[in-house]
């Protein structure tokens, strides 16, 4: 049992990274990563593609496997189980019910085409928590109207601009009542008008849940003001962490500096 | 040559009733066959089962290699040498169903293929059970795509039911030829048959590319 095992409710290490690493055939995107997430943290992750951002939110949300190293979610980890003391690679059954407590919202939305806004957002409440149909359509039309789109409950997704869908997909992930929200660059594939309505959506959000959320953006304006913890990556290593204003005012890291004078000129 | 109307109209009858009551018949239990059948060689690959993926791989290799009145006359004149003995018209529609679920499967797998990364990654991220993922993500948006192919080999079937005629199933063109046969007279019943074929397979290909082009903008 490795002894940087994290305590069940300690608020200061609600997700940790214990030496982490991923790796597609000869290429390393994640190195021996290590990292804590706070309990209801604002976390945005930054840095040049490739550095392992996604990859990081591809893992908690079971998407892909860690090479090798422990991810702990309140103190139990994501990816193992326990048997007879040791720690064994999860089975299918203990990750569906692991992954259950993680919300996902994708750059691409993945609305499901062949259902309405309502069904989407009902489908996975009623089908994977077993909630009663009822309650699952009150709770989903207090979440479209959250998001501004309780009119638009009985439309298909393909009915609706880009930056509505992404709304949706925030609804349908909120649905599973997670307490860890993966944002993976939600605004990059939106026409530049549709971004501001969908990050008002998640200021809300971050302001008003306790929800710990973590975000890959490349909206900085955004990142500075919800986040509590910005990581600067690099070639699958955190350079530098801390609050937006140390991160955006004063780096420390040349790599850093770099990263954010590239992302201001471009924008 | 000489046509002769009535000849024509009074073998029409019996022509029409063996395609109503066998032709057409068999086509459709054929395709419940193939559609059943195709499903589950389909899911035997795509999950790639160990064993029953090869030989089910194996399976639809050989069938699609070999002309359907050989498998007719494989199963109705010799499978009774093992014991084995089907009905011809059992036969005629377990082997155009067998045949067409080797296509269909193929069709399956094609359109189980065409579903997006990114919906299979919404469905682990909803953690949806897997019997939901297929029964309400995968196979609905799946069965859009292939619906048009899946109707041309429907009626590519219909088109072969007239091989059954090797074992003696009395469907359309059987019933014309031995019409012809006792009245030394073939023009007429071949002639019926092939109006009456194209009266129904063509409005039903058009119908197929009106749901293709309906399908492609829903």
């Amino acid at each position: 049992m490795p002894d940087t095992r994290p305590r069940p409710g300690d608020p200061d290490v609600f997700i940790r990274f214990d030496n982490v690493c991923k790796q597609y055939g000869e290429l390393t995107v994640l190195d021996d990563l290590c990292l804590d997430i706070k309990a209801g943290e604002k976390v945005t992750l930054i840095g040049p593609s490739g550095s392992g951002k996604t990859t990081i939110l591809r893992l908690l949300m079971t998407l892909e496997n860690p090479t090798k190293g422990y991810i702990w979610i309140d103190g139990k980890p994501l990816w193992h189980q326990e048997k007879n003391g040791e720690l064994v690679p999860a089975d299918k059954k203990y990750l569906r019910e692991a992954r259950k407590q993680i919300g996902m919202v994708f750059q691409h939305f993945n609305l499901f085409p062949n259902m309405t806004v309502l069904e989407n957002v009902i489908e996975a409440p009623v089908r994977s928590l077993g909630q009663p149909k009822d309650q699952a359509v009150e709770r989903a039309k207090e979440l479209l109207d959250r998001v501004g789109l309780a009119a638009k409950e009985n439309a298909h997704p393909s009915q609706l601009s880009g930056g509505q869908q992404q709304r949706v997909a925030i609804a349908r992930a909120l649905a599973m009542e997670p307490r860890v929200l993966l944002l993976d660059e939600v605004t990059s594939a939106l026409d530049p008008e549709l971004v501001a309505g969908v990050l008002a959506v998640l200021r809300e959000l971050a302001e008003t849940t306790d929800i710990t959320m973590l975000c890959v953006t490349h909206e900085m304006h955004f990142a500075r003001d919800v986040s509590d913890c910005v990581m600067m990556f690099d070639k699958g290593k955190v350079v530098e962490q801390g609050p937006p204003s140390k991160i955006f005012d004063a780096p420390e890291h040349q790599r850093t500096k770099d990263f954010l004078s590239a992302i201001s000129l471009a924008t | 040559m000489k046509w002769d109307w009535d000849y024509a109209w009074e073998i029409l009858p019996d022509i029409l009733h063996a395609f109503f009551r066998y032709t057409l018949v068999i086509t459709a239990l054929a395709t419940l066959v193939a559609a059943v059948l195709g499903l589950v060689f389909a899911v035997i690959r795509y999950l790639r089962i160990p064993v029953l993926s090869q030989i089910t791989t194996g399976f639809v290799q050989f069938t699609r290699a070999t002309p359907i009145p050989i498998q007719l006359f494989f199963v109705y004149y010799l499978l009774p040498d093992y014991g084995i003995l089907i009905g011809a018209v059992t036969t005629g529609v377990l082997v155009l169903g067998v045949h067409y679920a080797c296509y269909f499967a193929e069709v399956y797998r094609g359109g189980i293929e065409s579903i997006p990364p990114g919906q299979w990654e919404a469905c682990t991220a909803l953690s949806l059970p897997q019997s939901t993922i297929w029964r309400r993500v995968v196979l609905p948006q799946a069965i859009r795509k292939i619906l048009p192919s899946l109707g041309n080999y429907v009626i590519s079937m219909f088109k072969e039911v007239p091989f059954l005629l090797f074992i003696s199933v009395p469907e359309m063109v059987l019933v014309a030829k031995d019409i012809g046969g006792s009245n030394f007279r073939y023009v007429e019943p071949f002639t019926i048959c092939g109006i009456i074929y194209l009266l129904a397979s063509y409005p039903a290909s058009v119908a197929m590319r009106r749901l293709e082009v309906r399908l492609e903008h829903a």
